[in-house]
């Protein structure tokens, strides 16, 4: 921190490192909340926010496309649905609270803690890929030629995936009683 | 000048003014950023009330004179300071919170519908150069970030805790989700042959035609004015706070300045909704035919868009809900999807 304050910053560096620091806190808290609260509504809440804030960091990473994406599908379709769900089938009281936890607490706070330990361990040592990337490779049009060339056979197999998941809830949601 | 020298000139000054108080180059950095923040995000916000007093008020004086009454005629010329002091009166009204609401939810709501609203001016195409950040997905980030308004009505359905209101915030959501889609590939056939999801290079690219003068783009306009104004939730899409039968919908348990928060970011949509019609199909800021280009053009044409929608809702009574989701199912998307196929034929067949 001390080398923070030392070293004079731009006003644009200045914006950058409050917004960073602003938006990863806010992930962090929203995360919290998504694990921690026992109304499923707040932990969508919770969701939308950290999936928002996952865009701002994209956004100050120049992926533009990624950021709009992310928020298109992860806020305006997951936690949509999710909301939808818990309206659909909640009353409007707010009587009915979750438990986050089931009676496996030991195994799976031994699994989270080798994996935060795992984390915390390769992070460091990881030789992270830093310079930007030569050409907009994450451009709309990019994309979207090389979903219908190279990619063309995973992509039309997502769709099929999609469209019998699309098939079979309605089938499973008409079910007439016998 | 453009904006980002306007800021540029902003930045010098704050910094010039931090340094000669006696504050080294770095707070002075700091406080250059904050200034930055609060200046930008006042400006936005005042210049976005101002456009919403003045459409509240273009509204009332429509629909008085679609109904042969007058409408605000008392405060000032023309009752033009009539929502100024609709807007004093709300923000001193006392601030009710019903006991049993969900309070941070509730809290939160008509904040959070503001900021979609508010940033959707950042593509905002006044004139050739004069959009304050042209990006290449303009188009994009209006869609995306329209979709976030849908958490902010299921959060104040949901937290007003009241079966209104909660039944309002599930059908403006089923009826957003519904007409965002048909709304989305209306535009399609125009990003298809712009070759481009930036404002800035549609509105080039109708310098002389404008997308509106041919056979699809009738189709894509008609469509998309039809969703653009289910997803604003006005007449004859109001079935989410139909007064009649919901009092307010989502927004029943709000009052003062949470209620006109709500009313602000209607409005907003509304110029939102003119704004991106008059760009994609509308020629922005061009006249037909290479007659002239003009920042007037781009506002008058989104205040006859404006005026197009206000009068749909004194005109069109509202549908039922059954009628408006098979309507968006089974007439606009099979009709949007057939234009773009015919538009990728044309296109193909051209190339």
């Amino acid at each position: 921190m001390t080398e923070l304050f030392n070293t004079a910053l731009t006003p644009w560096e200045w914006t950058q490192l409050i917004s960073f620091y602003g938006i990863a806190a806010l992930m962090i808290v929203a995360a919290l909340m998504v694990v921690t609260l026992r109304n499923i509504f707040h932990s969508a809440l919770g969701l939308a926010a950290v999936a928002l804030g996952a865009a701002a960091i994209y956004l100050m990473l120049d992926a533009e496309f990624l950021a709009f994406v992310q928020i298109l599908v992860y806020v305006g379709a997951v936690v949509t649905l999710i909301a939808f769900m818990v309206m659909l089938t909640q009353r409007a009281s707010h009587g009915k609270l979750v438990r986050q936890s089931n009676d496996q607490k030991t195994i799976s706070f031994i699994v989270v803690l080798s994996l935060f330990a795992l984390l915390i361990w390769k992070i460091p040592t990881t030789v992270w890929n830093t310079t930007v990337s030569t050409g907009n490779l994450a451009d709309a049009k990019t994309l979207g030629t090389a979903f219908l060339k190279e990619y063309i056979m995973p992509f039309e197999v997502i769709s099929i995936v999609l469209l019998v998941a699309l098939i079979g809830a309605i089938v499973l949601a008409r079910r007439e009683p016998k | 000048m453009s904006l980002l020298e306007l800021t540029d000139k902003l930045i010098q000054w704050v910094s010039e003014m931090a340094r000669t108080q006696g504050y080294s180059p770095e707070w002075a950095g700091f406080f250059t950023a904050i200034a930055i923040m609060l200046a930008v995000g006042g400006f936005v916000l005042g210049f976005i009330s101002v456009v919403a007093m003045l459409l509240i008020w273009m509204e009332r004086k429509v629909s008085g004179h679609m109904q042969s009454r007058i409408g605000p005629n008392r405060v000032g010329p023309f009752g033009l300071f009539q929502s100024i002091a609709d807007a004093v009166k709300l923000l001193l009204k006392e601030d009710i919170a019903p006991k049993m609401v969900d309070k941070p939810v509730w809290w939160l709501a008509p904040i959070i519908i503001v900021v979609p609203a508010v940033l959707s001016f950042l593509c905002f195409p006044f004139h050739k150069g004069w959009i304050p950040l042209d990006l290449n997905l303009g188009l994009l980030f209006i869609m995306a970030i329209g979709s976030v308004s849908v958490i902010a009505i299921f959060m104040a359905g949901y937290g007003s805790n009241n079966k209104y209101s909660l039944i309002g915030g599930m059908r403006t959501v089923a009826q957003i989700i519904s007409y965002e889609v048909p709304a989305i590939l209306a535009i399609v056939p125009v990003v298809m042959l712009a070759g481009s999801l930036s404002f800035g290079q549609i509105i080039e690219a109708q310098s002389f035609r404008w997308n509106l003068f041919s056979l699809w783009g009738i189709v894509s306009f008609i469509i998309y004015v039809i969703s653009g104004t289910a997803e604003i939730n006005r007449t004859p899409f109001d079935i989410p706070e139909a007064e009649s039968e919901l009092v307010a919908g989502y927004h029943t348990e709000y009052s003062g300045m949470k209620f006109a928060l709500f009313f602000v970011a209607e409005y907003t949509n509304m110029v939102i909704v003119s704004m991106i019609a008059s760009a994609v199909f509308l020629g922005g800021y061009y006249l037909p035919f290479g007659l002239g280009a003009s920042p007037v053009w781009m506002l008058l044409k989104v205040f006859a868009m404006i005026f197009l929608l206000m009068w749909f809702r004194w005109t069109f009574p509202r549908l039922r809900v059954d009628q408006m989701m098979i309507f968006g199912w089974k007439v606009l998307l099979p009709i949007s999807f057939a234009n773009i196929a015919w538009v990728g034929i044309w296109m193909a067949l051209k190339l």
